[in-house]
C-alpha cells in the first residue's frame, strides 16, 4: 500500500504547508505517534519543525485536562522554521484533547476525533455538560467522527491481544487515518514497528493492523472526499537525518570529542526537560564516553570539573534550577581556568515553575548568576538541529580558551525536531588540545599571548606537580595571593579572556537590507519565528531587516556596527527583556521589546502584529 | 659523558623532602594537623606511586589547606564538595592515586551528600576526615560532631543537637575502608594511612585531631597519653578485642549490645571477641564506632575491610565490553548513525 496507489481512488488537494496537531491522553502514545508522521515527513522530502507538548506529570488521572498530551507538526516543499502558529488538522483522541486545544483552532479547521471516547464519564471529566459532538458547539468547524476504538478492535479481532492491549493499538489506527489524509506511504512506520516490537510478534502484527486498518478506513469511507498532498521541499543537495534538539546536542558534543581526540565526561542530575541528554549520552560508551548520574546538580557539575582536571572533556548538563545549584562550582571553575562545558535546557521559572513548558528566562543567570566577577562564554543553539554546530562550539570555546562555557537550549528546542544536514567531517572546525609537558619552563598561569589561555597540564606529568585552587593566585606563578594589585589585575585578565573570544566567532549576518528603520533582533530559540514574521513582511513588500545571535558572551564583533544601522530595534524574547537589557548597558539604541513569558514558543503572527505597529 | 652516566643512573628514590611544597605551612602552632602532614610526607615514598601520579583535593576548612603543602598535584575546590570533584578525576583518570582531605564540618555538614555518595559507590578514592569536633577556619562554631550542650560562639547556651560519628557514618555509607586513629599517636597514623592507601575502593579514615585554639582538649579525657591504654580500644584483625594497661579488660557480645568485661581468667579470655575486619556484615563494625568513654573504651583501628567491585573499574568494564562488543565508534559513524536521505544536486531524493 502506498500513497500513490491510494490517490487514485480520492481527488487530492496540493496544499503549500500543512500542520497537524495531534492530542490524547498522556497514555495514548501521542508523542510516539507524532514521532512517527515526523520520521515519515522527513523521508518522503518535507521540510519540518515539530512542537512536543506534555504534563509534567507522568499518569495524570485519565481523561482530565491536566493529562492531555499533544504533538504538533508543520511540513511543507518551502523552508519551514516553526511547528506553525495553529493547525490546520486537529486529532483529538478523547473530550479532554478536545476541549484543551480547541482554543488554539481557527474556525474552518478540520478536527479528527475518537467518537468512542465522547462518552458520559469522560465528557464529565473534561467538563462537557453536553456532547459537543451532537450539539452545535463545533458548527464552525469540519468534524470528522471515527469510532477509531471499535474499528480498531473490530481490525484485530483475530489477534490474541487482550481487550487493554487492543484498545492501546488505536493510536496506531489515528495514525493511518492521518497518513491517508496527507498521502504519506505507511512503510517507514510498518519498518520501525517490526523492529520496535521485534521480539513480540503479536504487537507487530497488531500495531501493522491497526495502522492500516486507518488508512483503509479513511480512503474507503465517505468521511473524506479528498485528501492532501505537499510538494518536496528544495532542501539544499546532502545527507539529511531527522534530529530533535536533544540529538543535536550529544551528536555535538561526541563530535567534538572526537575531533579533539580527547574523551567525553558528562555528569548531570535527572532535571526535566535535560535527562534526555544523559539517556542518549549513556548509549555511546563505545565512544569511550564517560556518563555519571550525580547524586545532585552540585556533585553533577563538580565531577565534570575533576574529570576536565584530567584532561578530559568535562560536561554537564541541566535546566534552571539546576543552573543556580551549580553556581558555586561555575566560579570555581572560571579561577582555576578549566574547559567546562554547561548545557542550560531552560524551562519555565523561577522555582519548579511548569517543567516541560519552554522559556528564554535563564539569560541573565547565565551571564551574571555567580559572586564576584565571574565571567563565562554564553552560546545559544538557534533550531533544534543548531544544537549540534553549538554544542559543537562550545567545547571548542572551553578547551581553546580554559573556559566554562554556558550553552542555552530550551525545552522547545531539546524535543522538537527537523531535518539535518548531516556536514561533512571536513566542514567541522579543527580542535587541538594539547596537554603541556614542560617542566623546565611551566608556570601553571602564565597565558597564551593570543588568547589569553592557561596551559593545560593534567595530573601524571613527570615534574609539573602544582596546586591550583579556588583562593585568588598570583599571576604566571598561581601561588596563593591576596595582593590587592594582583586581584585587580587577575579579575581584569579573566574578563579579558572572555572578550578575546569575539575574535573567534562569527559576525552576526543581517536578513535584509544593513540599514533602514527597523531591526529584529533576536536570540536562541526564536530564530523559527522571527525569521518567518520577518521573510514574510518582506515578500508582501514591508522594509524590515533580522539578526540573530548565536554568540551572547561575547556579542559578535560586528554588533555594534549593526545596531547603529537601524532607528529601532525589536527584541523579541520569551522573559520580560533580559537581552534588551544588555544591549541597553553596552550599546546606544532604540530598544524595544516584545515580551511573552507562556511557556510556549512565540507564534509567527504575533511578531508579524509587532512589526505592523511599529512600522506603522 | 658525565651527564650519560647520571641519566643512565637510576633516578634516586623518593624521599620525605620531596613530597614537601615551597609553600609556608599556615595552621596555627599546636595544631594537630602538623603531625597528620608529617606522617603523609612520611609514609608516601614507602607507597611507591611516582608524585606525579598523587592527586590530594580538600574543600574549604583548616583541613582543606592540606594540600597546598603536599608536592603531588593538588585542588582546593570548594566546601563540602572535594568528594564530587575527586569522583570526575577517578572516573577520567583510573591511573591516579586520589585522596580527599575534609574536616567534621567540610564532610559531614557541607558536603554529607556528596562523602556519602563516593562511599557507597566504592570509588577508589581516600578520604581523610580531620575531626576536632568545630569550626576552626570560621573561628570556633559548633560543628555535626560537636557534643550534645557544647557551649561555642554560635551556641551560648549549649548546642541543642545531636552529633554524628564520622566513623558510624561511612560504614552505613557503604564504605569499603574505614578506620580511626589519632593525630598525635604518629605510629598508628602512619600505619593506617598506609592501610588506606593500599586499599583499592573507598577508604574512609577518621582522624582525631585537636584544635588548640577552639576546642582544645577535645578528646583528652579517652586519648590523653597517660589514660588512653585504659580508655580506648586498639581494635586489630584476628586479636582478641582486649585493652587496659594491663590488658585486664575487654569486650564481648552480650546480645544485643557489647559488653564491657574484666578480664581475669582464662574463661573470661574465651569470651572476648574476636576482631574481624572483613567481615561482609558491617553490624558489629557499627557498635564498635559508637562507643565511648566513660562507659566503653573509644576503638581505633580499621573497623572494616572488605573488597568489591569499585566504581572506576566497572566503569572501564563497561566501556571495554561496548567498545568490544561495537567496535570503537568513529566521527564517521557518528555522523553517518540514524536513519538518513540523501537529496541530490537535482532535487531528488535517495534514502540512505
Amino acid at each position: 500500500m502506498t500513497a500513490e496507489t491510494a490517490a487514485k481512488d480520492k481527488p487530492t488537494e496540493l496544499v503549500d504547508r500543512a500542520t497537524i496537531r495531534f492530542a490524547g491522553d498522556s497514555g495514548d502514545g501521542i508523542q510516539l505517534s507524532g514521532n512517527q508522521f515526523t520520521l515519515t515527513t522527513a523521508s518522503v522530502g518535507n521540510d519540518l519543525a515539530t512542537l512536543p507538548d506534555f504534563p509534567a506529570e507522568i499518569r495524570a488521572p485519565a481523561g482530565t485536562l491536566p493529562g492531555v498530551s499533544s504533538f504538533q507538526i508543520s511540513f511543507s516543499g518551502s523552508e519551514v522554521l516553526t511547528p506553525g502558529d495553529e493547525p490546520d488538522v486537529l486529532v483529538a483522541m478523547n473530550p479532554a484533547a478536545l476541549k484543551a486545544n480547541l482554543g488554539e483552532l481557527p474556525h474552518g479547521r478540520i478536527i479528527v476525533v475518537n467518537e468512542d471516547a465522547f462518552e458520559p464519564g469522560n465528557l464529565k471529566k473534561a467538563g462537557f455538560h453536553e456532547n459537543p459532538l451532537e450539539n452545535d458547539d463545533l458548527k464552525a468547524y469540519r468534524v470528522v467522527k471515527v469510532p477509531m476504538t471499535t474499528v480498531t478492535a473490530e481490525a484485530l479481532v483475530d489477534t490474541k491481544l487482550s481487550k487493554k492491549d487492543v484498545e492501546r493499538c488505536k493510536n496506531f489506527f489515528a495514525l493511518g487515518v492521518v497518513y491517508w489524509m496527507y498521502s504519506r506511504p505507511l512503510e517507514p512506520t510498518l519498518e520501525w514497528i517490526g523492529e520496535k516490537f521485534a521480539k513480540k510478534p503479536e504487537y507487530v502484527e497488531a500495531n501493522s493492523l491497526a495502522l492500516k486498518a486507518g488508512y483503509n478506513y479513511a480512503l474507503t469511507t465517505e468521511i473524506f472526499s479528498a485528501h492532501f498532498t505537499v510538494r518536496k521541499a528544495k532542501l539544499k543537495p546532502g545527507v539529511y537525518r531527522n534530529v530533535t534538539g536533544t540529538e543535536a546536542t550529544v551528536l555535538g558534543l561526541l563530535a567534538a570529542a572526537e575531533v579533539a581526540k580527547t574523551p567525553l565526561f558528562y555528569g548531570s542530575y535527572p532535571i526535566t526537560p535535560a535527562s534526555d541528554i544523559l539517556h542518549e549520552l549513556a548509549k555511546y560508551k563505545h565512544y569511550n564516553v564517560k556518563t555519571f548520574q550525580a547524586e545532585d546538580e552540585i556533585s553533577a557539575v563538580g565531577s565534570a570539573i575533576g574529570a576536565s582536571y584530567g584532561g578530559h572533556i568535562g560536561v554537564t548538563g541541566t535546566s534552571g534550577p539546576g543552573l543556580s545549584l551549580k553556581a558555586e562550582f561555575i566560579g570555581l571553575a572560571v579561577m582555576v581556568e578549566l574547559p567546562l562545558v554547561i548545557v542550560d535546557v531552560q524551562r519555565a521559572g523561577p522555582s519548579t515553575g511548569m517543567p516541560t513548558k519552554t522559556e528564554q528566562g535563564d539569560l541573565l543567570q547565565a551571564f551574571f548568576g555567580r559572586h564576584g566577577e565571574s565571567p563565562v562564554a554564553v552560546l545559544a543553539a538557534a533550531s533544534s538541529a543548531d544544537c549540534f554546530r553549538m554544542a559543537y562550539e562550545a567545547v571548542r570555546l572551553a578547551t581553546k580558551y580554559m573556559t566554562p562555557v554556558i550553552l542555552l537550549s530550551d525545552g522547545y528546542l531539546t524535543n522538537g525536531a527537523e531535518p539535518w544536514r548531516i556536514p561533512n567531517e571536513s566542514e567541522l572546525p579543527p580542535i587541538q588540545i594539547s596537554h603541556l609537558a614542560d617542566p623546565d619552563t611551566y608556570k601553571p598561569y602564565e597565558r597564551d599571548c593570543l588568547t589569553f589561555a592557561r596551559r593545560w597540564v593534567v595530573p601524571g606529568t613527570p615534574g609539573m606537580e602544582h596546586r591550583v585552587g579556588g583562593l585568588e593566585t598570583e599571576d604566571i606563578t598561581g601561588n596563593v595571593s591576596y595582593d590587592p594589585i594582583n586581584h585587580d589585575l587577575m579579575v581584569r585578565m579573566r574578563q579579558a579572556k572572555i572578550m578575546r573570544i569575539a575574535a573567534d566567532i562569527p559576525p552576526v549576518k543581517v536578513r535584509g537590507e544593513e540599514q533602514g528603520d527597523l531591526l529584529v533582533l533576536g536570540w536562541g530559540s526564536t530564530y523559527g519565528a522571527i525569521t518567518t514574521a520577518v521573510d514574510q513582511l518582506r515578500a508582501a513588500g514591508h522594509k524590515v531587516s533580522s539578526a540573530h545571535l548565536r554568540y551572547l558572551n561575547p556579542f559578535p564583533r560586528n554588533l555594534g556596527e549593526v545596531l547603529a544601522g537601524f532607528k529601532t530595534i525589536l527584541v523579541p524574547e520569551i522573559n520580560l527583556g533580559q537581552l534588551r537589557l544588555l544591549l541597553r548597558g553596552k550599546f546606544d539604541g532604540n530598544f524595544i521589546g516584545y515580551n511573552r513569558v507562556e511557556g510556549r514558543p512565540f507564534k509567527v503572527h504575533e511578531i508579524e502584529d509587532k512589526i505592523k505597529e511599529l512600522l506603522r | 659523558m658525565a651527564d650519560l652516566n647520571q641519566a643512565l643512573q637510576a633516578p634516586p628514590e623518593p624521599t620525605k623532602k620531596d613530597f614537601m611544597s615551597d609553600q609556608e605551612v599556615r595552621w596555627c602552632p599546636g595544631c594537630g594537623d602538623y603531625s597528620i602532614l608529617a606522617q603523609m610526607q612520611k609514609i608516601m615514598p614507602e607507597l611507591g606511586i611516582p608524585r606525579e601520579k598523587i592527586v590530594f583535593f580538600s574543600g574549604i576548612g583548616c583541613s582543606s589547606r592540606f594540600p597546598y603543602y603536599m608536592n603531588t598535584y593538588g585542588f582546593h575546590t570548594i566546601h563540602g564538595r572535594a568528594p564530587a570533584v575527586a569522583t570526575g578525576l577517578r572516573c577520567a583518570r583510573p591511573d591516579l592515586s586520589v585522596w580527599v582531605v575534609t574536616g567534621d564540618g567540610d564532610g559531614l555538614s557541607i558536603g554529607g551528600n556528596h562523602l556519602m555518595h563516593a562511599l557507597r559507590r566504592n570509588m577508589d578514592i581516600t578520604i581523610l576526615l580531620f575531626n576536632n569536633r568545630i569550626y576552626g577556619l570560621t573561628k570556633g562554631q559548633a560543628s555535626p560532631t560537636s557534643e550534645l550542650g557544647k557551649i561555642t560562639k554560635s551556641s551560648p547556651y549549649g548546642t541543642i543537637e545531636h552529633p554524628i560519628d564520622p566513623v558510624s557514618f561511612a560504614l552505613s555509607s557503604e564504605a569499603t575502608f574505614v578506620a580511626r586513629t589519632l593525630a598525635n599517636e604518629p605510629k598508628h597514623l602512619a600505619e593506617i594511612l598506609k592501610r588506606a592507601a593500599a586499599h583499592r575502593g573507598s577508604s574512609f579514615v577518621e582522624i582525631l585531631q585537636n584544635c588548640n585554639i577552639f576546642n582544645d582538649g577535645a578528646f583528652v579525657h579517652f586519648a590523653g597519653k597517660d589514660v588512653r591504654a585504659d580508655r580506648m580500644l586498639y581494635l586489630e584483625h584476628g586479636k582478641p578485642m582486649v585493652f587496659g594497661a594491663n590488658n585486664d579488660k575487654g569486650l564481648t557480645l552480650d546480645c544485643p549490645t557489647l559488653k564491657k568485661i574484666e578480664v581475669k581468667t582464662n574463661a573470661d579470655r574465651e569470651r572476648l571477641l574476636v576482631h574481624d575486619e572483613t567481615l561482609d556484615d558491617p553490624g558489629l563494625a557499627y557498635s564498635l564506632s559508637r562507643l565511648t568513654y566513660p562507659d566503653y573504651p573509644v576503638s581505633v583501628g580499621v573497623f572494616r575491610y572488605v573488597i568489591k567491585p569499585t566504581y572506576s573499574g566497572m566503569l572501564s568494564e563497561q566501556i571495554n565490553d561496548a567498545i568490544a562488543r561495537k567496535g570503537r565508534g568513529t566521527l564517521h559513524d557518528l555522523l553517518n548513525s540514524g536513519k538518513h536521505w540523501t537529496i541530490k544536486a537535482d532535487g531528488s531524493q535517495a534514502r540512505g
